[in-house]
């Protein structure tokens, strides 16, 4: 295990691939033998600050560090909280920084976590900021192509949806090019394409192979991961777009039969309605499994930041 | 031709493109510096045909970054005892603190008052600028 011990975590370029393996491989370990760490957070308390709502990556991350034995504390609400009264984040964090020894952020301001992580003296772990980044859940992501295909590298990836506001899109993508041999399919209408910089970037850093397409089942025989996404409303301005959009990729029983019998579907959820129902019975569906794994990911990434062992 | 006395000490900032001096003047806030500014315009020049200078006595703390911004060409000369002692080409600036607002109105930098908006260079040719909080471009228009 490495020793991240008071890092934040902002952005998966936080973290080397090392420290990234290091994080999956207690994750993996944690799982297999949870009772084992049942005790290590023992008098840790975990603050979560959420000024947007979730469901699954809130608590998930509780659920976390309750099955260490540490204690929770934090809002779900801004409105409920001393930010309704005009409280500046900063301000936040410095009194949060002494209510906690770790805190994670998630916020609708893209670049928040990272002006929390210059006035805290605890790890800030972004949970989300806006369309920006959400790297807990890349580590979730990276755990479940782990644990089904046994490796990062070497993979034909196709993100489906919303690539534009997709924050887990951007975090994922951005780590999944820094292992060889990978080939990722873009697969978006020409509205809700990747954002320019981030697709200048991954040319010009990485020598992998980047194919923008608008058809999934021109993509679907080809890949060993299709990563789908929702078009979320809350990141338009304009809801006649969204209503315009919003069907834009569904997935069905029909469609995956084009796929290969080993193809892993995956979904950061909630999910509306671009997977059908009728896919989850599907062996290869692994959304409801990569849920699963974003507490033991999240677990072992606090294990990491609070500087922890067994 | 009009004559303007040299400078015994201060800063010179030379080589401006002409019609851009009085909004230099205006985004240095040099009026309200309180020391001595001379501001001239359409001047001949052998490399611009025409440019503006500026002027100021006593003071050499310009933002030459602000300056890189508006004009790469522009030289600033720091003036001590009549002799030009320090000759500076401005270039675009790697990192620009506050100078201006991301353009991303979801960045935190443009809800949240106390934030210095800071930047790096990332394409000196469209003169983009990385947000180091939100890391979106924005394109400076200044010029």
């Amino acid at each position: 295990m490495l020793n991240l011990r008071g890092r934040h975590l902002v952005s998966p370029s936080d973290l080397t691939l090392a420290e990234i393996d290091s994080i999956i491989a207690l994750a993996q370990d944690m799982q297999r033998q949870r009772g084992n760490y049942s005790e290590l957070c023992r008098g840790k308390i975990l603050a979560t600050l959420f000024y947007e709502p979730s469901t699954r990556t809130k608590l998930s991350f509780e659920s976390a560090m309750l099955r260490m034995g540490g204690s929770i504390l934090g809002f779900s609400d801004a409105n409920a909280s001393a930010v309704a009264k005009g409280e500046s984040l900063a301000d936040t964090i410095r009194v949060m920084d002494a209510y906690a020894d770790i805190i994670v952020l998630r916020h609708p301001k893209e670049g928040a976590p990272k002006l929390a992580s210059a006035y805290s003296r605890v790890p800030i772990v972004n949970g989300g900021d806006g369309g920006h980044q959400h790297p807990t859940q890349t580590l979730t992501d990276l755990l479940t192509i782990q644990a089904y295909k046994g490796r990062c590298s070497d993979l034909s990836v196709a993100f489906c949806g919303d690539l534009r506001y997709g924050r887990t899109v951007h975090s994922l993508i951005e780590t999944l090019v820094r292992y060889p041999g990978g080939k990722f399919y873009l697969i978006s209408p020409e509205e809700l394409v990747l954002p320019l910089r981030l697709r200048e970037y991954l040319q010009r850093t990485s020598s992998c192979q980047i194919i923008e397409c608008r058809s999934m089942e021109d993509v679907l025989p080809h890949i060993d991961i299709l990563y789908m996404t929702r078009i979320q409303k809350e990141r338009f301005f304009n809801e006649a777009d969204y209503l315009r959009l919003k069907n834009s990729y569904i997935l069905d029983a029909a469609k995956l039969s084009l796929a290969k019998q080993d193809l892993v579907v995956m979904h950061p959820l909630p999910r509306v309605n671009e997977i059908a129902y009728e896919v989850d019975a599907d062996p290869r569906a692994a959304y409801f499994a990569q849920a699963e794994y974003g507490v033991y990911v999240r677990m072992s990434l606090m294990a990491h930041l609070l500087g922890v062992t067994s | 031709m009009i004559k303007v006395a040299g400078i015994k000490r201060g800063t010179v900032i030379d080589h401006v493109t002409a019609g851009k001096g009085l909004w230099i003047f205006n985004k240095l806030n040099l009026a309200s510096l309180g020391h001595p500014v001379v501001l001239l315009m359409n001047v001949q020049s052998s490399r611009l045909g025409r440019k503006d200078i500026i002027k100021i006595e006593d003071y050499t703390a310009v933002d030459t970054a602000m300056l890189g911004l508006i004009d790469a060409g522009i030289t600033v000369n720091i003036i001590e005892n009549e002799q030009v002692v320090n000759k500076t080409q401005v270039s675009l600036p790697q990192v620009v603190s506050g100078l201006f607002a991301c353009g991303n109105p979801r960045c935190v930098s443009n809800s949240d008052h106390y934030v210095t908006p800071i930047f790096a260079l990332y394409e000196a040719h469209s003169r983009a600028y990385l947000c180091e909080y939100c890391e979106e471009v924005t394109k400076v228009a200044w010029k």
